[in-house]
């Protein structure tokens, strides 16, 4: 058994929260990069311009790019030979969410849903746990808007909606979505599971490098037709127009109970801060 | 068509002047204020109490910024959602509010008080907020400091850029733009 202190995890927890707050990861700004240079609207390329400029600016003046720093999102695989000392694991990510949000000088925004209160440190995380073989802990991190999460749906289909209806769901939520969400946007797809695993599946989607093909080939070819219709709607970069409403769609399926066909989507904005590290 | 450099207080004859489509730097006070902060404004004009500023003629910017470090003016501050104020932007429209700034699309009732309270609605770049502080040059929180990032900041803007939405003659930027690149993506990979 490989133990590893509590200290250890708030502290990488913390820095990943900071450093992904001011630097675009590359698969994004990248992804960025290609739309401007595809963009055929001019209000279109001027807002991809300004994106990436705010990129830099961020990055060089170490601001943060959105001041929506998010809620704080975790995927965590832990490996079954490790072993967390001191405090336990969902203690530590809450500890090192505080530290990078107060230390990082970034927006509290959790609250209570009723009372509307902030709670004033950005905790709690948001946290799945997976099991995996080895003594590592992989920790997968990214900073959640409020704006795209809001333009997110869910919908108990009916299994004979079958692929066509998915793909229609999927592209009516991008109508319905229009500017609100920020886009361009990245499209987290989570097919099967039941009601609340295909919101996970949706936003694990998401932690898929943006320009990443899907190894399943019909999910694959699901992918292309859904982004060629999203950005066939015209949205464009922040709904100004254009054919740039899409960086990309991420799709994962897991098997379902044989009555139903969970489809969820998660709308993910041009803002696309993500990082991981593994202890 | 060139950009347009406009100055708050907006005078009527500068709103009038703005139509859907046009890139403008805007210059001069302007207030923060989103969803608790509207929700306490709309209280107060309820119940007959004076507002914590003149709104007529102001500018409100949707935006909950990021904490400032120290030496900052402010921290990042891009645009929220406009929708969750919709509620409330009528209310202020009516009491001579004439510009409001954020991103998304807004409600009917409030493009009908746009066209009948002659005033403009603006989009910023969401996600933009390093650029955008930039054009920022002070920044003083006047109400409501208890809502932290919510609170109610006097902000001294020049050249703040953003692209007018939605205009008195009841255009929208969303619904043209849109329809004009409907169906022009074409996949050549
Ligand atoms: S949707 Fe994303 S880019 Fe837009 S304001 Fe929210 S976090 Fe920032």
């Amino acid at each position: 058994m490989r133990f590893i202190t509590s200290e250890e995890i708030s502290n990488a927890v913390k820095n990943l929260i900071i450093n992904s707050s001011v630097s675009l990861p590359e698969d994004t700004y990248k992804g960025l990069k290609q739309a401007f240079e595809k963009e055929i609207s001019e209000s279109g390329k001027t807002v991809l311009r300004q994106i990436l400029l705010n990129a830099e600016i961020a990055e060089t003046e170490n601001k943060p790019l959105c001041q929506d720093t998010g809620l704080a999102v975790f995927f965590v695989e832990i490996g079954m030979n490790v072993a967390v000392r001191d405090k336990n694991l969902t203690d530590a990510i809450n500890e090192g969410t505080r530290r990078g949000y107060s230390e990082g000088f970034l927006r509290k925004s959790t609250c209570d849903p009723l009372t509307r209160k902030n709670i004033g440190d950005n905790t709690p995380a948001i946290i799945h746990y997976e099991f995996t073989n080895g003594d590592k802990l992989r920790i997968m991190y990214a900073a959640k808007g409020g704006g795209s999460e809001n333009m997110s749906g869910i919908k108990m289909m009916r299994p004979s909606d079958g692929k066509d209806g998915i793909m229609d769901f999927v592209v009516q939520i991008m109508q319905a979505a229009g500017p609100n969400p920020c886009p361009p946007n990245i499209i987290g797809v989570g097919i099967g599971g039941n009601f609340e695993r295909s919101a996970i599946l949706a936003k694990k989607s998401l932690f898929r490098k943006l320009g990443e093909r899907n190894s399943d080939h019909e999910l694959d070819e699901m992918e292309k037709i859904i982004l060629e219709r999203i950005n066939n709607i015209g949205t464009g970069p922040m709904g100004f127009g254009g054919i740039c409403t899409a960086l990309g769609v991420h799709i994962i399926k897991e098997p379902c109970h044989i009555a139903s066909l969970p489809v969820a989507v998660n709308i993910e904005c041009h803002s696309h801060r993500h990082a991981e590290i593994t202890i | 068509m060139g950009i347009k450099k406009i100055t708050t207080p907006l005078a009527d004859d500068t709103v009038l002047s703005l139509k859907t489509g046009d890139e403008v730097l805007i210059s001069g006070v302007i207030y923060t204020a989103r969803d608790q902060a509207h929700f306490r404004l709309v209280k107060l004009i309820e119940e007959n109490k004076p507002l914590p500023f003149d709104i007529r003629g102001q500018v409100i910017y949707y935006v909950g910024p990021t904490p400032e470090k120290p030496g900052e003016v402010i921290g990042s501050a891009g645009p929220t959602t406009s929708y969750r104020m919709d509620k409330y932007a009528p209310i202020l429209m009516k009491l001579g509010l004439k510009g409001m700034i954020g991103k998304g699309k807004r409600s009917n009732e409030v493009k009908e008080a746009i066209q009948k309270y002659k005033a403009v609605y603006f989009g910023a770049i969401g996600g933009a907020g390093a650029l955008i502080s930039k054009s920022i040059k002070s920044s003083k929180v006047i109400a409501y400091e208890d809502l932290l990032s919510e609170a109610i900041r006097e902000l001294i803007v020049e050249d703040f850029p953003a692209i007018v939405v939605n205009d008195v003659y009841g255009g929208d930027l969303y619904e043209e733009g849109r329809k004009r690149y409907e169906n022009k993506y074409a996949v050549n990979d």
